[in-house]
């Protein structure tokens, strides 16, 4: 009785933060939910849905889709290494490499995007550099590449951050001990690191999968109005055509995804941690 | 036998609808070194968390001192518990540790200084005062947490497999360490242990608990020399456990061999259980023995040797401090004393009880 | 051989590193440029620097950002310290529940949040602006708070609660003199955390606020059609090389301070 009164007055601290959640996170999502599945008479149908099979709306979440598919690979291409690079150097360095990757982020996301515009332009510094030592221009600016190499800026963090810490938490002599037992370095790394460290892959691939597939920001950027993904779409039936009923249907279409993204995220992270954290 | 200090009046405590205490009765006196042993979950640590406070007892009352103290929180007891794994506050330093108790009393703080050097000489870590938990030893942490709990003078202090995460040297210097304090500080030890080596060395008194119930109570020679039930005798050291028949006072027949006992009053031809411990087993030539059985095992273990015999089927284990080769016919012999007899197991839950261990 | 790899390893390092801050070093170089167009160089100038704070509007978005902050860090800090103590205690079942929504704010698209929120503001018609905006941070800030604070309460030493109750203190007491400071690491890294996220935050910023309330996202972002001012560079710059030497005099000042600038990096 005396345990059970002692927690009960813990469990009040929770309150606000129930309400909270109720409040601003689940409530707002059965808007969404109520928007999308309704017309503008107040019928139910999924008509709004559905919408996402017009050529035009089609077109653009599978640019999306493409897009952010090709941007998470990239990231975790360029992650993968430097992590491996970095879990074998002193912690010290280490620790002063994550603080150099996070900094960028205390500098507004949009205008650091926006300056890869200098950078990528048609006679901007890239091809200005290529020139010099003898290569040919890039045409990169206002092109779905250009918005992958955004995307690919703005989200590597993320990939980085998690793969970092899983690969961390992995035991050295487990390696040692598959170095002992006769693997070598890609056995090893393909048998006993790459598997370990999938927790923090998935993590990673859920932290840069999610904002790239939504992205409306990165592609008005750098995509110069030509590019138009799903986000670009929805942004603008809430902020142009102010026609909720078919925003809210394709954010749930882009929910599916999302989702979808969730279950396995979870699955992968039965800790019930954030895997950036 | 002095005062009672400590009484636990048929408490029963479940959680989620598992007993794990049913109708516990336990007298626990002034000044003396009580040891609740048993497996894990056969309920000692939940006897020792309400004593502390930590837990409410579904049934029955927690007497202390001649008072009901059941519903007291533990912040208004007069006991204080040592925890497993040391629980020191691993922000505070070792001084902060110590005083934390004295400082919710507002104690002076000459009278803290004093209480801190004081505790610290009798555990044996003067100058620790500035040092943080974590850049400590196991064992010195464990000093802190005996050190943290008696400046507070609790009339009784409980401890809970306080050497648990101890080595084996360190375990056996920390036993007579306690031994050493109790008999310094002259206040009631409840201490809550799964090793057995560890009770028959520290105790006064040994419980020895299974599934919530209280299987035997007694002196460590009391439980180590008549234990009352094959549980007791097989938890406690190791040991010759064997079904037998009491054939009549004084005779018993092990696997249709008889010895003489000393045991009276379990009837005629009653099926029995019975103890021989393995240093009791005598080893002799095969014609001496009261049986003979053939050496399948031999290992050194420093003090004696353990060997394994087989008599018609069945392992004996002996202990003795000459070797027999394996494959030798040997003689076995049993002094009468040295043949405990129990009674079996009434219920088959009983039995279930006592053969899972 | 091994010297070879290791150079091998810093040079694909630096490659990462020179990707990450190029357009930062772009926007410094900018905000010296003396020429308004951004591909050319019209010499050096501090020139944006003055104009900067004659800039009513951009002060303003500037201000409006760091108060904002600010608020919604602290906000969520106070609730998400109290949920998480709440759910530390809670059986794993109904835990797990609420940390699966507590997840949602961190696994769903800003956008789709963004949308969500501005529909429930619309819907109980309340006028779109700081308030809203407020509202919104605390919600995407709280997560960050609580998903920092439930780790340290797994690494709790088993029982030391329990301890400060049986040596004589209050369950109130207890609380504040041993978990408490233990989970305190946890309650700043995760406020700053969230600090962070919001001075970061564009689209949800975008869709729940109103006309005339404007964080420097916002005003950025309305800017990029025009082309931006220049002083929002000399801005960035300053922001930039503040936070810069904060986080640097941190991890030079001691071993705290390094493992503070270690939890905000991760």
């Amino acid at each position: 009785m005396k345990n059970n009164r002692r927690a009960n007055s813990f469990a009040l601290f929770g309150m606000p933060y129930y309400f909270w959640a109720i409040a601003f996170i689940i409530i707002p999502l059965l808007l969404v939910l109520y928007y999308g599945l309704t017309s503008e008479a107040g019928t139910i149908s999924l008509e709004n849905v559905f919408a996402i099979a017009r050529p035009a709306h089609a077109k653009a979440l599978f640019l999306s889709v493409l897009l952010s598919v090709g941007c998470t690979v990239v990231c975790l291409l360029l992650a993968y290494p430097l992590c491996l690079i970095m879990v074998n150097r002193q912690k010290a360095q280490n620790s002063f490499l994550l603080f150099m990757l996070i900094i960028p982020m205390w500098m507004n996301f949009m205008l650091r995007t926006y300056a890869w515009q200098s950078l990528l332009e048609k006679h901007g510094v890239l091809n200005t550099f290529l020139n010099t030592i003898g290569l040919p221009s890039l045409h990169l600016i206002n092109t779905p590449g250009a918005i992958i190499f955004g995307m690919v800026y703005d989200f590597l963090p993320f990939m980085i951050l998690p793969i970092y810490n899983a690969l961390q938490k992995i035991d050295p002599n487990l390696i040692h001990a598959a170095h002992d037992l006769g693997a070598g370095f890609w056995q090893t790394l393909w048998k006993v690191i790459l598997p370990l460290s999938m927790p923090g892959i998935i993590s990673g691939i859920t932290m840069v999968f999610v904002p790239g597939l939504t992205t409306f920001v990165i592609s008005a950027l750098l995509g110069g109005g030509k590019v138009l993904l799903i986000g670009n779409v929805i942004e603008q039936e809430f902020t142009q055509a102010y026609d909720w009923h078919l925003g809210s249907g394709l954010s749930l279409v882009l929910l599916l995804f999302i989702v979808i993204n969730m279950i396995l995220s979870s699955v992968f992270d039965r800790e019930g941690n954030g895997g950036l954290l | 036998m002095s005062r009672a200090l400590i009484e636990l009046q048929h408490i029963s405590k479940s959680y989620d609808g598992k007993p794990v205490l049913d109708d516990l009765e336990l007298t626990i006196h002034e000044n003396e070194f009580v040891t609740l042993l048993g497996p894990s979950g056969c309920g000692k640590t939940t006897t020792l968390r309400i004593l502390g406070g930590f837990e409410t007892p579904d049934e029955g009352h927690v007497i202390f001192d001649g008072k009901d103290i059941t519903n007291v929180p533990p912040n208004k007891r007069q006991l204080n518990m040592v925890f497993q794994n040391y629980a020191l506050f691993p922000h505070m330093t070792i001084a902060d540790n110590i005083a934390f108790g004295l400082k919710i009393k507002r104690k002076t703080d000459k009278y803290i200084q004093d209480k801190i050097s004081y505790a610290l000489n009798l555990v044996g870590l003067q100058g620790f005062e500035k040092r943080m938990p974590g850049s400590l030893s196991g064992g010195q942490q464990q000093r802190i947490a005996i050190a943290r709990a008696i400046v507070n003078e609790p009339h009784v202090l409980l401890l809970d497999e306080p050497l648990g995460a101890l080595d084996l040297k360190l375990r056996q210097d920390m036993q007579y360490e306690l031994i050493r304090l109790k008999n310094e500080l002259g206040i009631t030890f409840v201490y809550v242990t799964h090793d057995q080596q560890e009770a028959l060395t520290m105790s006064d008194t040994i419980v020895v608990m299974n599934q919530g119930y209280i299987q035997q109570m007694g002196s460590p020679e009391t439980i180590y020399n008549e234990p009352e039930n094959a549980f007791v005798a097989d938890f406690i050291g190791d040991s010759n456990l064997f079904p037998a028949t009491f054939v009549r006072d004084e005779l018993i027949e092990i696997d249709g061999r008889p010895f003489l006992c000393v045991d009276k009053g379990f009837g005629q031809n009653t099926p029995v259980d019975i103890v021989i411990r393995p240093e009791d087993v005598i080893i002799t030539t095969p014609d001496k023995g009261t049986v003979t059985g053939v050496v399948t095992d031999l290992i050194f273990q420093g003090v004696h040797y353990e060997i394994c015999i087989d008599v018609n089927g069945r392992e004996w284990v002996c202990h003795s401090t000459e070797a027999s080769l394996v494959g030798t016919m040997v003689g076995i012999a049993v002094d009468p004393f040295n043949i405990q007899v129990m009674n079996k197991p009434e219920s088959e839950d009983e039995e279930a009880a006592a053969i899972e261990k | 051989m091994k010297k070879t790899k290791r150079n091998l390893g810093n040079l694909y390092i630096a490659l990462i590193f020179i990707f990450m801050y190029a357009p930062i070093v772009m926007l410094i170089i900018q905000s010296f440029n003396a020429s308004k167009s951004r591909g050319r160089w019209g010499g050096f100038t501090t020139f944006w620097y003055q104009e900067l704070f004659q800039n009513e509007s951009i002060m303003e978005a500037f201000t409006n950002t760091i108060i904002l902050a600010i608020l919604s860090a602290a906000i969520a800090v106070v609730i998400g310290t109290a949920a998480a103590i709440a759910l530390a205690r809670m059986k794993k079942r109904p835990r797990q529940t609420w940390l699966g929504i507590t997840n949602i704010p961190m696994l769903n698209a800003d956008i789709v949040t963004g949308v969500a929120l501005m529909l429930l503001f619309t819907t109980v018609n309340v006028q779109l602006g700081f308030g809203t905006v407020l509202l919104s941070h605390v919600t995407f800030n709280i997560p960050y708070v609580i998903l920092n604070i439930m780790p340290r309460f797994r690494e709790l030493p088993p029982h030391i609660y329990e301890a400060a109750q049986d040596l004589g203190a209050g369950p109130i007491e207890a609380f504040f003199k041993v978990i408490f400071p233990e989970i305190l690491p946890g309650v700043i890294s995760g406020g700053l955390m969230a600090f962070t996220m919001s001075i970061d935050d564009f689209i949800i910023t975008y869709f729940t606020t109103g006309s005339g309330y404007n964080t420097l996202s916002t005003k950025i972002y309305a800017e990029v059609k025009l082309g931006i001012k220049p002083e929002i560079y000399a801005l960035s710059s300053i922001i930039f090389v503040t936070v810069l030497i904060l986080l640097i005099l941190l991890s030079r000042s001691g071993s705290k301070g390094r493992k503070m600038v270690k939890e905000v990096a991760l």
